[in-house]
């Protein structure tokens, strides 16, 4: 469903394998590679805010684009700025961004950051877009468990995207060689965070222990040797199938699960 | 109320001495009123519970048939009460702890317990924790979780989906209570997104996926989970589920308290929630659905099974007899051999509760077992039970279902 008139433009960054480490494409950054394919097909655009000579980069190439356009900036440097105003200039309709990095803070703020600074509404977990029309697109947005919500969203808007989008193709060798890679030179401003704060590898988190405050030993010994069983909830008997099924019912309706 | 008994050996001596002077007295003020009447037929009645007999010494109820004698104690409860917990009392708060909980299906989750119980970490003695809870909620246990102040903020706006107008109030209470900090839950049920909106529109710089806050440091994860970031305590805290013990100990006011009028705005919806998707459950994987069917040896008619799921809308689920019995595929599977869900609502159709099921079940929410055995483990763990053949009870429901949904269909037309 590739439109002509739409101008949509995907913000990608490096990501890093979560076993090696190594740099690789982001694998939420190349799912909004692939939702931006099918909304614009080739007149995809593709940006990203660091160094440009960094190989992984070449993987969303790769997927069948041209060109990937880099704001030049050195590690540790505020990404925010530079992609706002490089965003006003470009007159784009759809923004669609991963949802977190996979190198450093990875605090997930850019897109939220991106919409406040623009000024354009933010849909989070984009799934799907159904229809594009008349200055607003209908749109599907993931929800937990697997669930869907349909919304209406005026254009331009910024979109996040999580791991209900669609996977992400195949990178390409000999396209991810022959793309080409922009450079453009952008002034330098310095995120504060990583003087003030440090990045470890990570340590396991400490395991929940399961503490008894019993105040006396008849307690103590009950709760060593109860079952885990809970206090055992409404039990109908000797009731007809009907009136079991009204009653499992209308606990399935408080829930609402029955839709 | 304790288990103790209490006894009043005198008075037990009096009612046992129809002799003593206070003997008649005492009688009168234990005898309950309407003990005996006259019936229509003028037959005298008598209340078999009012009146009837006295608790003896063991506990044990007795009868006197010489039709003057009254116990001399009372009737006592069987059940302990709960222990009341000390109440924490915040009347003139220094400052304000904000706390926004995601509310799934309007109770509090375990983890918006575990960010009460790091928001009174934060609070000490003299702060006091603000709990910010979207339209109506089903939570009875705010005091015990630690909510000292309790904003409640109903209204046509915040139904559905309108992080917008969420976010407009949220700042509206940032104006009226200056919190020293926020506190929303890094979850994918709403508070991760709210939080980050929040943050955006305060300018704050959150500490996001937070695992523990001590001495003014707080440490949370960074990039894709394999490294931490460690940094002061900023004002605004994404934390994620087990950041600290839930409050247990102490029970807490939970005072409603108001938004100043005019305070909210109303704005203009960027986004408009069309409501959500009907989904094919069928294609939910098993370890995320949220309503499970789940059958197991007392299903005699599967197709029927299969009919009530489609019905219910809800993912099926099998125990491991029904899948070795071929009635169900290996995926399908419920249990610590097979998937281990958290589905917040499992209705087990002819499952009597296997331990090994009863663990692949654990992170339920509710529960309801259909059975005909009353004396099974998973009638013991259900929150309803319904004691009935399951095809009467199957088809009864798919009746129920389909009424409800022409009804439905009806009123929207």
């Amino acid at each position: 469903m590739a439109d002509v008139s739409l101008e949509v433009i995907t913000l990608v960054s490096v990501g890093a394998h979560p076993t090696s480490g190594r740099a690789r494409r982001a694998e939420q950054d190349a799912r909004a590679v692939e939702l931006g394919l099918h909304l614009a097909g080739n007149r995809l655009q593709l940006l990203h805010a660091g160094n440009p000579y960094e190989e992984a980069l070449r993987g969303y190439l790769g997927m069948g684009i041209p060109a990937l356009h880099v704001l030049e900036q050195p590690k540790g440097a505020d990404a925010l700025p530079v992609l706002v105003d490089y965003l006003r200039e470009a007159s784009v309709q759809v923004v669609l961004t991963g949802t977190q990095a996979e190198t450093g803070e990875g605090s997930g703020m850019l897109p939220y950051l991106l919409a406040e600074a623009l000024g354009w509404p933010l849909v989070v977990g984009l799934a799907e877009v159904e229809t594009i029309e008349g200055g607003s697109a209908q749109v599907l947005q993931a929800l937990p468990r697997g669930q869907r919500r349909r919304l209406r969203v005026r254009l331009p808007f910024v979109a996040s995207v999580d791991n209900a989008a669609p996977v992400a193709r195949q990178s390409a060798f000999g396209p991810a060689r022959r793309g080409q890679i922009e450079v453009q030179e952008v002034e330098v401003v310095d995120d504060i965070l990583l003087s003030e704060s440090t990045l470890q590898p990570s340590r396991p988190r400490p395991k929940r222990l399961k503490v008894i405050k019993a105040k006396t030993a008849a307690d103590r010994f009950r709760a060593a040797t109860a079952k885990a069983s809970g206090d055992g909830g409404q039990i109908l008997r000797d009731v007809t199938p009907e009136a079991g099924a009204e009653a499992i019912f209308k606990l399935l309706r408080e829930e609402g699960v029955i839709r | 109320m304790t288990d103790i008994i209490r006894r009043d050996p005198r008075a037990e001596w009096i009612a046992r001495n129809r002799l003593h002077p206070l003997h008649a007295v005492m009688q009168a003020a234990h005898t309950v009123k309407e003990a005996r009447w006259m019936g229509p037929n003028g037959v005298i009645r008598k209340s078999p519970h009012a009146a009837l007999g006295f608790i003896g010494p063991n506990g044990i109820r007795r009868i006197d048939r010489s039709g003057a004698q009254q116990g001399g104690t009372t009737r006592r409860l069987g059940q302990s009460q709960e222990t009341q917990l000390p109440l924490h009392r915040v009347d003139e708060p220094a400052f304000i702890i904000a706390v926004v909980p995601d509310m799934v299906g309007g109770r509090l989750s375990s983890h918006d317990r575990d960010l009460l119980g790091l928001a009174h970490h934060l609070a000490g003695q003299e702060g006091a924790v603000l709990a910010v809870v979207f339209g109506e909620h089903k939570e009875t246990g705010f005091d015990t979780a630690g909510v000292d102040r309790l904003l409640q903020l109903s209204g046509h706006e915040y139904d559905g989906y309108s992080p917008e107008q969420r976010v407009l109030a949220l700042r509206a209470v940032e104006s009226q209570f200056l919190p020293r900090h926020w506190l929303l839950p890094d979850s994918r049920t709403g508070g991760g997104e709210l939080g980050r909106r929040l943050a955006a529109a305060l300018h704050e710089r959150p500490a996001t996926r937070v695992w523990q806050v001590k001495d003014g440091v707080c440490i949370g994860r960074a990039g894709s989970g394999s490294e931490d970031l460690t940094r002061a305590v900023p004002r605004l805290i994404l934390a994620s589920a087990e950041c600290a013990e839930p409050v247990s100990e102490t029970r807490h006011d939970a005072i409603e308290v108001m938004l100043g009028e005019g305070n909210t705005l109303r704005s203009l919806p960027r986004l408009e929630d069309l409501g959500p998707v009907a989904v094919d459950p069928a294609l939910i994987p098993m370890a995320e659905a949220e309503f499970i069917l789940s059958g197991g040896n007392g299903v005699q008619d599967w197709d029927l099974f299969h009919r009530a799921a489609q019905t219910l809308g809800a993912t099926e689920g099998a125990s491991r007899v029904a899948v070795d019995d071929g009635h169900m595929p290996r995926h399908r599977q419920v249990g610590a051999t097979g998937t281990w869900v958290t589905a917040r609502v499992y209705l087990a159709i002819g499952i009597s509760g296997a331990v090994q099921h009863l663990q692949g079940i654990g992170a339920c929410d509710k529960v309801i077992a259909v059975n005909l055995n009353a004396g099974c483990d998973m009638i013991k763990r259900a929150d309803l039970s319904v004691i009935a053949d399951s095809s009467a009870v199957l088809e009864a429901l798919i009746r129920l279902v389909e009424g409800y949904r022409a009804g439905d269909w009806k009123d929207v037309a």
